[in-house]
């Protein structure tokens, strides 16, 4: 399997992140928006990729770090950093709960349930309009700037932000999977039935993982709050959920970059197309699906893992 | 590898489309709508009634042409809505934010307008605090507790009502058109008998439209959002037959919209609604902006399409006071006061607001020459937003 | 209060029927092939569309365009199974849902272009309009059709499975792919068939839909969760599991919604998740 070490092209590629700021500063909004949805496709990658839990619900936790972050900012303070560890333990606390649930069951009615969870989170926003604002979203408040830099309209601050916080998770993502603890997420997801037969106890692995995924989802929902001091329903909806699940598979899921890549291929992909067609631009973002799934199996990643292993 | 190469044409493409291209005597204007997905229709219907208005009145002014970029959020996003506008702004150098369907997106533009001092129209969220989010904004759609609040009054004093019966969609604009009935109704003196409230995302209403039929109240005021709804609530009416001698209904325009009206039937006969727009408002620019509209589009416009046109025409009229000064200060003072007639009666920009200042009609459904129609039989004048001017007596 | 009773049982039995019949093309093609479509409801909207024109561009009378909504979106299934389906029978469940959200994406900007966005209408004759009076309750006539075309074609669907050769060779491939081959059972053939079939029925569930919750191109998505909740509630691959669900589901939305007008929403995720964790298999399944 993988190994530990660094290699050169993730060197490359994380110095790659840093040309947005010097070929393209025009576009460091976009850049900041897959950066969060980067890392919540890497959240998803972290249960779905390794740990074999098929989410159509992760949105939830998103959307409880979003509001977390968003209700701090208008009753109490703004300072972000602070407002995203807040936001990362109240889903994690949300993950712990819903762990208990999730990590029963396979297969259908584990989708199905996770998507009824979710669908449950985004109800009770929306009842809870007083607190939340419903529909209309959370008014009121702002989040000026982050350590000393202000929030400007070109996006300068918010992609520095999210950047470094993705790059934080991600570092902390990767020493998860290469670690014992990772290879037993491995272990469960081929086989669940045997893991316990080797000593290694399979719920508890899975609440845990599914604990930390909610804790990174939250971080990149409130993330989102902070670079746009906006937060509404829709982080919360079964499209952000479904949406970030199209980015993990297109990417390709349990090979750690999978959502980074999947989040900039379709983030991008549909920007432009949403740019040349805004009226229909679902109809090259679907081919795009159906051409990574017919040429590129397993994913992005995969298709190109497949072609780059020497043939022997 | 084919994803090295993906990236460096998106790469390349980007860097292309970054160099903007701002001719001399042009007037850009960024137009954020929702194109696709569940509100796709309003973002149309809204697109459409522009492109009417630019056919009748040419595509330049002022010496100026005017060049529209269309961008689509996809719905209720508000970060997305938030970086468009700002894309808009500092790429493609736009000098007029336009558009917002929904209230989460145009709030969000609102920022983008207040802090890069750009000219916004808002043409058809309605929510009543959108207008306070930047100075630079005007509205050309409708308010709604401009017509929800002079709706309740008038039921309760010349709708000679003394009960009602609420029943609303569970999210913000219902909450606000319950909200403002209510304040009117209860003011004028009525007396709200019960409330419900039913879920967004609702196919089917017969289990609500029983509910109001076994409580039996004097009238019953229905909230609803546009498009698949008003048919399902017709349907639901026509089913369990609302024996109106018993029970009058109120409801919001979109309840006796074009496509509800042909699902109801008969059965419609008799609802009684208020609404800024009508598609057989009787007068002669609406019979030609209608003609036209039809022609192009190949139905007929609603009120998404007026708020577009008159919002069109708003920027115009600014642009003509202006010369073709494209300042945000230069623009809001110039469409601050503005009054104008368009095919949905007389209308204005409120100098102090700068919200939407229009008539409300009080309209009944009756049988014209074979067809249903939405008949005005009462008529509210120049109603400004009573939740604006509540907050302008707050803040002196 | 006995005769809304009735009313909330009668209506939720209707809206179940209608799921019923979206559904249970959906729980026999995943059953069998475990291939998971999420385009299903484009094919619904195929039907639906289908109707739609032949209506009011051809002037078809509403039960003569019933029969064609089938056979269009029979027909689409077909020509999808053959071209894209079958190369991914092997894939991973994730390339599947991807492929087929794909197509979900195309389906849904092709009919916005062809019909635009705006909301469509079947106007269904003045005999299936209205309601008819039952011991002082009404019970709305279209409802009463949409209940019988249901109870008729599930009938159909019994008889087919229970008392053809196909319908042996359907269930043997749903309960066991490999030793149903073993037998000499054409199970690529069968596959295709059913799952023209369930196409078809959704086709049909499509068209009868219109009346009763309108059509656009975003149906495709919206009624997704839906049909999803139905399948896996009820069980996959059983069709008495997905008649139970759906009519379940249907009475407790309705039944919710009359009573509990505050719960709202909540009431059909709560009872789909409460019944998921009773029974994680769903009502009637198997694996």
């Amino acid at each position: 399997m993988a190994n530990a070490n660094v290699k050169p092209l993730e060197v490359v590629f994380w110095l790659a992140t840093l040309l947005p700021f010097v070929v393209t500063p025009n576009y460091l909004s976009l850049a900041s928006q897959i950066a969060i949805t980067a890392l919540f496709a890497l959240s998803l990658d972290l249960i779905l990729g390794y740990a074999g839990i098929v989410s159509l619900g992760h949105a939830a936790f998103f959307g409880v770090g979003a509001y977390t972050a968003g209700l701090i900012a208008k009753h109490y303070w703004t300072e972000p950093l602070s407002g995203l560890l807040a936001a990362g333990v109240a889903s994690g606390v949300l993950g712990y709960a819903l762990s208990h649930i999730v990590v029963r069951f396979r297969h259908l009615a584990l989708i199905m349930l996770t998507l009824g969870l979710g669908l449950l989170v985004h109800e009770a926003a929306n009842s809870a309009s007083a607190l939340t604002g419903g529909a209309d979203g959370l008014q009121g408040f702002r989040v000026p700037a982050v350590v000393g830099f202000k929030f400007d309209l070109y996006g300068t601050t918010a992609y520095a932000y999210a950047l470094a916080v993705l790059f934080s998770c991600f570092l902390i993502s990767r020493r998860i999977i290469h670690s014992p603890f990772g290879l037993a997420l491995r272990g469960i997801r081929e086989n669940a039935t045997r893991m316990p037969a080797i000593g290694a106890p399979s719920r508890a692995h899975l609440r845990k993982v599914y604990t930390i995924a909610a804790v990174m989802a939250g971080i990149a929902g409130a993330l989102l709050t902070h670079t746009t001091s906006t937060v509404s329903l829709e982080t919360l909806s079964f499209g952000r959920s479904a949406d970030v699940l199209v980015i993990l598979i297109l990417g390709g899921a349990g090979r750690l970059y999978g959502g980074i890549v999947g989040a900039i291929i379709y983030m991008v992909a549909r920007d432009q197309f949403s740019g040349i067609n805004p009226q229909y631009w679902y109809f090259w973002i679907g081919l795009l699906l159906v051409a990574v799934v017919m040429f590129l199996p397993n994913g992005i990643l995969g298709g190109l893992a497949k072609f780059s292993r020497p043939r022997s | 590898m084919k994803t090295t190469w993906l990236a460096a044409a998106l790469g390349a493409a980007a860097l292309a489309a970054a160099l903007p291209l701002h001719a001399q005597g042009t007037v850009r204007i960024g137009l954020v709508l929702t194109l696709s997905g569940q509100f796709a229709d309003a973002g149309n219907q809204l697109d459409n009634g522009i492109k009417t208005y630019m056919k009748q009145h040419g595509d330049s002014v002022a010496g100026k042409k005017i060049e529209i970029i269309r961008k689509d959020t996809g719905g209720p996003a508000p970060d997305v809505a938030k970086r468009l506008s700002q894309e808009l702004v500092v790429r493609d150098k736009v000098d007029i934010l336009a558009g917002y369907v929904l209230t989460p997106n145009a709030m969000a533009a609102g920022d983008v307008s207040a802090e890069a001092k750009k000219f916004m129209v808002v043409m058809n969220a309605a929510t009543s605090i959108v207008i306070t989010k930047s100075p630079y904004m005007i509205r050309t759609s409708v308010v709604l507790p401009q017509v929800m609040e002079t709706f309740g009054t008038w039921a309760a004093t010349k709708g000679g009502l003394k009960q009602n019966y609420t029943m609303v969609t569970d999210y913000g604009p219902g909450h606000d058109a319950e909200a403002a009935f209510q304040t009117g109704f209860k003011g004028a003196g009525g007396t709200i008998v019960g409330s419900v409230r039913f879920p967004v995302a609702n196919p089917d209403f017969s289990a609500f439209v029983q509910r109001a039929k076994d409580l039996a109240p004097q009238s019953i005021y229905i909230f609803i959002p546009g498009g698949a709804q008003p048919a399902a609530l017709g349907k639901a009416f026509a089913e369990r037959g609302i024996d109106l001698n018993k029970t009058k209904v109120l409801g919001s325009g979109e309840t006796t919209a074009e496509a509800a009206l042909k699902s109801m039937g008969d059965t419609a006969l008799g609802i009684i609604t208020a609404w800024h727009y009508d598609y057989k408002l009787d007068n002669k620019l609406n019979q030609a902006f209608v003609k036209e509209f039809y022609a192009m589009h190949g139905r007929n416009p609603d009120f998404f399409s007026i708020g577009g046109y008159d919002g069109m025409h708003a920027i115009y009229e600014t642009l003509k006071k202006t010369k073709g000064n494209t300042d945000a200060e230069a623009m809001i003072a110039a469409a601050k006061g503005l009054k104008w007639d368009s095919p949905r009666g007389p209308m204005g920009i409120d100098p102090e607001t700068r919200d939407v200042v229009q008539d409300v009609y009080i309209r009944r459904v009756q049988k014209v020459g074979g067809e249903l129609v939405n008949v005005p039989f009462d008529r509210v004048p120049q109603v400004k937003d009573p939740a604006g001017e509540r907050r302008k007596k707050q803040k002196s | 209060m006995l005769a809304s009773l009735a009313g909330v049982l009668f209506d939720g039995f209707a809206y179940g029927m209608l799921l019923f019949l979206l559904s249970v093309g959906l729980t026999v093609t995943l059953g069998m092939m475990n291939f998971v479509n999420l385009a299903h409801c484009s094919f619904a909207m195929v039907g639906g569309y289908a109707t739609v024109t032949l209506m009011n561009k051809a002037g078809w009378p509403f039960l003569a365009t019933l029969p064609m909504a089938f056979i269009a979106a029979g027909l689409l299934s077909i020509f999808l199974e053959r071209t894209l389906y079958r190369r991914l029978y092997r894939a991973s469940d994730l390339d599947q849902c991807l492929l087929t959200i794909g197509i979900v994406f195309i389906s849904v900007a092709a009919f916005a272009w062809f019909f635009t966005s705006e909301q469509q209408s079947a106007p269904v004759p003045e005999y299936l309009r209205g309601s008819v009076q039952i011991l002082g309750q009404s019970f709305a006539t279209y409802r009463i059709f949409l209940i019988a075309v249901s109870l008729a074609i599930t009938a159909v669907l019994v008889l087919l499975l229970e008392r053809t050769r196909f319908g042996a060779r359907v269930r043997a491939a749903v309960d066991n792919q490999r030793m149903a081959r073993g037998l000499g059972i054409d199970v690529e053939r069968t596959f295709m068939i059913t799952f023209a079939l369930g196409g078809g029925l959704a086709g049909l569930g499509g068209a009868l839909a219109i009346q009763m919750v309108g059509l656009d191109p975003s149906f495709a998505l919206a009624y997704l969760v839906y049909v999803l909740i139905v399948v896996a509630v009820g069980g996959l691959g059983s069709i008495g599991g997905s008649f139970a669900a759906a009519v379940l589901l249907g009475i407790s939305d309705m039944a919710g919604k009359y009573y509990f007008p505050w719960l709202g929403a909540f009431l059909i995720y709560l009872v789909m998740v409460a019944l998921l964790m009773w029974r994680p298999l769903g009502l009637f399944g198997k694996r």
